[in-house]
């Protein structure tokens, strides 16, 4: 099952941009691979990941199967107050997984 | 970076593509058409917009890429576009209020020698393009490969 991987610091200057990064186990099957008896194996992919900061959006990716398996997205944000930061990875077959860190402003 | 997948997973993500057929692709045809659709008319201006790839590419598994926009803060849509995968999308980017820029970095997949294309969507609607041409040494499949 899903485990996410998200690096945070966890204080940042008011105003300041700190950078996030975030991994998350996912074999982001193609749609386009044979399986063992030649058929193709089904698509299996993380479709979206919503990143917020203090209720705020932050970004909204759309993934494709060009998408290297084990989604890993580096990012910068603006912390004008303290908050969570808030990472949604929604995807093929019920596929959900979130994370949250909270990060103090001051 | 802290942030690391196991071994064992980067592996088996690896491995994962090593039987990619070719039976389905993408063209600089299907691609120009996907551009096309998020043009709706516009025509992209070369500029601003820029991608960060290695030219020559060992393993097209897994190729860090980082797309990021120069310029003023108006900038609310990253779109990244391939030409040889079997679908021309990569990844879409709607920015809010929270980003400190306009940019990110990934790792994407490539299955051949082939043009990347960015295009950024400013908040007046205009668009703008940067490609980067990636030379591929292992694919992210091996069939059918010319």
């Amino acid at each position: 099952m899903a485990r996410p991987l998200v690096s945070a610091p966890a204080r940042v200057a008011r105003g300041e941009s700190f950078e996030v990064k975030a991994l998350i186990a996912h074999p982001m099957e193609t749609g386009y691979r044979p399986g063992e008896n030649g058929t193709m194996l089904a698509r299996d992919i993380v479709r979206r990941l919503v990143c917020r900061f203090a209720g705020d959006l932050v970004f909204d990716m759309t993934l494709s199967p060009a998408i290297a398996a084990n989604p890993y997205v580096a990012f910068r944000v603006r912390a004008m107050r303290a908050g969570a930061l808030e990472l949604e990875w929604t995807g093929d077959n019920g596929f959900a997984a979130a994370h949250r860190v909270e990060i103090a402003v001051g | 970076m802290t942030a690391l997948p196991s071994r064992r997973a980067a592996l088996a993500g690896a491995l994962s593509l090593a039987v990619l057929p070719m039976a389905a692709r993408a063209t600089p045809e299907t691609m120009r058409a996907a551009i096309a659709e998020l043009a709706a008319g516009r025509v992209p201006r070369d500029g601003r917009v820029r991608i960060d790839i290695q030219p020559l590419v060992d393993n097209g598994n897994t190729v860090p890429m980082r797309v990021w926009v120069e310029g003023p803060a108006d900038i609310r849509a990253i779109h990244v576009f391939n030409e040889r995968n079997p679908q021309p999308h990569v990844l879409s980017l709607a920015f809010g209020p929270a980003a400190a820029e306009p940019s990110l970095a990934t790792r994407i997949r490539l299955a051949d020698t082939q043009t990347v294309v960015a295009l950024a969507e400013a908040e007046d609607g205009t668009l703008w393009r940067a490609s980067v041409e990636v030379i591929v040494t292992i694919a992210a499949c091996v069939e059918g490969l010319v």
